[in-house]
């Protein structure tokens, strides 16, 4: 009995949210009295793997197979699977990211586990049950949810815990081969084309997120946007109305329709505050509105808030920034 | 090429959410029920696709009870040909997908279509399940399906950006934007709706693996505390020092 953590890493490099994860599974292997094991995905380093140790974790599986450094469901579901048959991990924890849900429901089905996605907290094991808290209506509400097979699988939603960093602790990192045969390759990304961030922040693992609405007028504008969310080395987010018009690409969009986020800080500018947009960000812990209107909807929801025009605002907030750092 | 489009019941968007008294279920009173907004993607692109490529078919899928079928002739009058409901409230997710592939099966589907997720229960778990249970690819979240015979080409979004997949049919496809203008019904097209066969199965399949013990709001927040414009500066050192997220 074992808890398998699915850590994916790019570029050499252990993502933010699969720190997270890593810390998120080593604390529910103290939980069950048991040790927390990783298989990682995509391209890492051994002495970046290594450091998992710091998140808890003691031991770490990484299949070299070049093929993998890419998402491929077929492929990273088998060795996963084959994976959690080896240690015989009663709990698989991985990130609540497209690669992590995607291989996660269909390990659900693999390995008959009950399977919770966008999972905000540890579990709770007390009374015999496995009960996990997860969003539910788009960020409008949670649901507490029983994990009633043998085998559980926990997609953890980013940035619902704070990874932990034990200096100096490392992982154990062993070679694993699962022996994947060229037709699990056969739904392979013929190509990968990424794309460029705002300040190099990815937004759905931002910690820090300056968004934009209708209210900035015009995509001329974004670079006010930009230049204090690169102060405060934060990512960029929109409205929907932004990205249905093209100002602003179509993975910026928050809300209902759009991703959820749940960041530190959410700076709304020019964003009205609509139930569809509230949807996707009030999760976040401290929200700023800055709004001309005094009766927006979205000061309801906030925490601070400027009555005044984002074309006024936006450059002191980024001087003071300045200033501060 | 056959086209099975599943399709949700699910709150509007504008519904302000609320729970029975025991917390235990959705308080539906005073709610209005819509097509999952990303499933209109879906039946959309399936019918530009059925458009394009002369003797396909498109066909709904909905688990659900009797309460559901409002939405399902709206599918239709959207424009796909025949429906299926599968009578049974939906337990979870694998539920779900136990009857959609058992339908799938059934009816020899080609392309299986999905929206990304559902606004109601969030799963993104239905589709991932649907293709390892028929033992099929599942390319989710697509931005864009286009097919040539019975190759798909579809871009699926990963954090940061996206990649080319190439699959050939059988497969499942759950649906995001900007991959096509979701339609609305138009007058026709609801005429036609109402003698479009709708067919009723019972359910099939194992019992749920998840069971909902409590539904919760989030927190209230404290109140907005205002900053005068003129100091906008202030806000900042506010965030540091008093809200410590800077
Ligand atoms: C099915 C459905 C799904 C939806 N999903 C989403 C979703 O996922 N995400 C989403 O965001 N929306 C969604 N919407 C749209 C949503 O209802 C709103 O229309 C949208 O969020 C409004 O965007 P906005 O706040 O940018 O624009 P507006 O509502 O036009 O607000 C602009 C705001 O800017 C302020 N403003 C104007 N000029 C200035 C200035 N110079 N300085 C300061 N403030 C200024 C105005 O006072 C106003 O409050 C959805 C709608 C539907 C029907
Ligand atoms: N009750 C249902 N009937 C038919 N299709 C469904 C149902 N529930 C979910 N789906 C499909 O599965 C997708 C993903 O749902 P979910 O995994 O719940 O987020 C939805 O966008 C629908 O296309």
């Amino acid at each position: 009995m074992s808890v398998l953590v699915v850590v994916e890493c790019a570029e050499g490099e252990v993502k933010k949210s699969s720190l997270e994860v890593a810390t998120y599974g080593a604390q529910v292997a103290a939980m069950l009295g048991t040790t927390a094991t990783a298989i990682a995905v995509g391209e890492a380093t051994e002495a970046n793997l290594a450091k998992l140790g710091e998140q808890g974790i003691a031991k770490v599986l990484y299949d070299a197979e070049p093929r993998l450094k890419d998402f491929v469901n077929n492929a990273y579901t088998k060795l996963i699977a084959t994976a959690a048959e080896q240690e015989g991990a009663q709990v698989l924890v991985l990130a609540n990211s497209n690669i992590g849900a995607s291989v996660g429901s269909r390990l659900s089905v693999r390995l008959k586990a009950s399977l919770a996605t966008n999972v905000v907290e540890l579990p709770k094991t007390d009374g015999g049950q496995f009960v996990v808290k997860r969003g539910a209506f788009s960020g409008k509400a949670f649901s507490d949810v029983v994990l009633s097979g043998d085998r559980k699988i926990i997609a953890v939603k980013k940035n619902s815990l704070e990874a932990k960093h034990d200096a100096g602790k490392t992982a154990e990192v062993v070679a694993f081969a699962a022996q994947l045969a060229d037709a699990d390759f056969a739904d392979a990304p013929k190509q990968v084309v990424m794309q460029e961030q705002t300040g190099g922040v990815l937004l759905p693992e931002a910690e820090l997120v300056v968004s934009g609405g209708r209210g900035m007028k015009g995509p001329e504008n974004w670079h006010l946007i930009e230049e204090l969310a690169q102060a405060l080395h934060a990512g960029t987010a929109c409205s929907k109305p932004v990205s249905d018009v093209d100002w602003r690409p179509h993975h910026e969009h928050v809300g209902q329709t759009g991703i959820t986020i749940s960041p530190n800080l959410y700076i709304a500018c020019g964003i009205s505050g609509a139930i569809q947009h509230l949807a996707g960000v009030n999760s976040s812990k401290v929200i700023v509105v800055i709004n001309k209107d005094p009766e927006a909807p979205f000061f309801k929801a906030a925490d601070y808030g400027i009555v005044g025009d984002v074309f006024d605002v936006l450059p002191k907030l980024t001087a003071a920034v300045k200033e501060l750092n | 090429m056959k086209f099975l489009v599943c399709i949700s019941n699910v709150p509007d968007t504008t519904t302000k959410i609320s729970f029975t008294p025991d917390n235990k279920e959705f308080n539906k009173a005073g709610v209005q029920f819509v097509i999952n907004p990303w499933d209109e993607y879906a039946l959309t692109r399936a019918i530009e696709l059925k458009e394009a490529n002369a003797g396909s078919t498109v066909t709904v899928l909905n688990v659900g009870e009797a309460d559901t079928e409002p939405n399902i002739r709206k599918a239709l009058a959207i424009g796909a040909d025949d429906a299926i409901r599968v009578n049974a409230a939906p337990q979870d997710a694998f539920f779900v997908a136990e009857q959609i592939a058992a339908v799938a099966k059934d009816g020899g589907y080609d392309v299986i279509l999905m929206g990304k997720e559902s606004i109601d229960y969030n799963g993104f778990q239905v589709h991932g399940m649907v293709g390892e249970l028929l033992g099929i690819p599942t390319v989710a979240p697509a931005m864009k399906l286009d097919m040539a015979g019975t190759t798909a080409t579809l871009e699926r979004e990963i954090e940061g950006g996206k990649e080319i997949v190439e699959v050939s049919a059988p497969f499942v496809a759950s649906c995001q934007q900007p991959m096509c203008e979701p339609r609305i019904p138009n007058m026709r097209g609801i005429m036609t709706a109402r003698t479009k066969p709708l067919k009723v199965v019972p359910a099939v399949g194992d019992a749920a693996r998840t069971q909902v013990a409590e539904f919760a709001l989030p927190p209230k927040k404290q109140g907005v505390k205002l900053i005068d414009a003129a100091n906008a500066g202030e806000l900042i050192k506010l965030l540091r020092n008093e809200a410590k997220v800077i």
